[in-house]
């Protein structure tokens, strides 16, 4: 348990209590459901855990095909050539748009693989207290639920860039594959990081988690 | 302000506690001033930040967004002309551009889910939960399950992040000809500023509070 100067802190579960984590408000333990604004009331979330690893794996078997197949295809004179992500990034390098490429490869790589580890990381911790501080972990936890839904950016670049080059038979840009693909995948990535629940980040007090009778288990 | 001992948290009545959500630390919810912040003391998540007119700030910039966002998708949105050829869209022929065939459909929906709907969704579910109180009324019905679902769409709602992609793309495609930036352009700007205003504005406790108290 962390104590802050001289005042020492309780948590609800040390109380007795369980909260809301959508209202903040307290309830006697065995309460299942808030009175004040009809959340379901659970002390620690175990399943949460295992509800995270199936997302992060959903997400990740998204991730793979939206970098092997082509983000979009661009038909010149019925023409058509397809761009990855990582491919079209080096494209516009090599014509000079450094600053889009490293836009796009910091939201579509840098940040989806790296709150792939982050999450991995957060919820192999649980388990193994002892691996950071408390603090760091929930720094990171919170990065990591800011910074995910920014992954989205290049999806949005494919949609006006494919809206706006439509020059009839000359020049057009349509979305590929891994347009929809990506998207799926920044969409259940978010929802294993919204799927994973603090308050275990700051349980590690060595004692493990007492069975309280509001815990969900299965 | 946070004696915070067992005992001293047994005797006080439920009501009067609050349990910070992200690391389950109890406080005595005690009303702070306007302007000033209940934090918590060791993860810093703001548990309660009340501000003057709160209500009044909330309905009015929800109202705004709502009146944006339908010239947003109005209004000519961005252009670009090159070798005699030239092209216009909206937002929502941007968003609907893909309604053609297979996979792209999804596309479309995700999007206009993303950057129009839930936006505006939220919108309406704040001035539905908040505007009763604001004027000293009941809460309306369901206004409880109303912000419930607000709150959840919360991460949902990316104008944000489309603007930021609109400006990325923008540069990308000037090698492609001469871009026109059209009016819905800066009022989708404005939206987003808004939308971050009334966030900011809103605070979570005092609402729930007021929903509990006098439905
Ligand atoms: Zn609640
Ligand atoms: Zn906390």
């Amino acid at each position: 348990m962390e104590s802050s100067g001289t005042q020492k802190l309780i948590t609800a579960r040390e109380a007795g209590l369980v909260s809301c984590t959508r209202c903040s408000k307290v309830w006697p333990m065995e309460h299942k459901t808030c009175g004040r604004c009809g959340g379901k009331l659970v002390s620690r979330d175990m399943m949460s855990l295992q509800r995270v690893w199936a997302w992060m794996a959903v997400g990740l078997m998204c991730y793979i095909p939206a970098n092997v197949f082509p983000m979009l295809n661009t038909q010149v004179l019925g023409k058509t050539s397809g761009n990855t992500i990582i491919g079209g990034a080096i494209t516009l390098a090599h014509h000079g748009g450094y600053f889009v490429a490293l836009v796009i490869l910091l939201a579509s790589v840098a940040i989806p693989v790296g709150k792939f580890i982050a999450v991995a990381y957060l919820a192999v911790s649980v388990r193994r207290p002892d691996m950071l501080r408390n603090e760091q972990r929930h720094k990171l936890y919170h990065f990591v639920e800011f910074i995910g839904r920014w992954s989205m950016i290049d999806v949005f670049v494919v949609i006006i860039t494919s809206a706006l080059i439509q020059f009839s038979v000359a020049v057009t840009v349509r979305p590929g594959i891994a347009a929809i693909t990506f998207a799926l995948s920044v969409i259940f990535t978010m929802f294993a990081a919204m799927s994973f629940d603090p308050r275990m980040i700051w349980d590690n007090d060595g004692r493990g988690w007492p069975e309280t009778g509001n815990d969900r288990n299965e | 302000m946070l004696d915070t001992s067992s005992t001293d948290m047994a005797g006080s009545s439920l009501d009067e506690v609050i349990a910070c959500p992200e690391c389950d630390a109890l406080y005595h919810a005690r009303m702070p001033e306007e302007g000033a912040r209940l934090v918590c003391k060791r993860c810093h998540h703001v548990l309660i930040a009340p501000q003057k007119d709160a209500y009044l700030h909330v309905v009015s910039l929800a109202l705004t967004t709502l009146f944006l966002m339908g010239g947003a998708i109005y209004f000519p949105f961005l252009g670009i002309s090159a070798a005699g050829f030239e092209n216009k869209t909206s937002v929502l022929k941007t968003v609907m551009a893909f309604l053609d065939e297979g996979f792209t459909v999804a596309l479309s929906i995700f999007v206009a889910a993303f950057i129009i709907m839930i936006p505006a969704i939220r919108s309406i579910l704040v001035i539905y939960v908040i505007l009763p109180l604001m004027m000293g009324r009941k809460p309306a019905p369901y206004a409880r399950t109303a912000f419930r679902v607000s709150e959840d769409l919360r991460p949902w709602s990316m104008a944000e992040i489309f603007i930021i992609g609109c400006a990325v793309a923008l540069v990308k495609i000037v090698a492609y000809g001469k871009v026109e930036i059209g009016p819905a352009f800066w009022l989708f700007i404005v939206l987003v500023i808004v939308t971050v205003l009334q966030d900011i504005s809103m605070d979570r406790w005092s609402i729930w509070k007021a929903l509990e108290r006098r439905s």
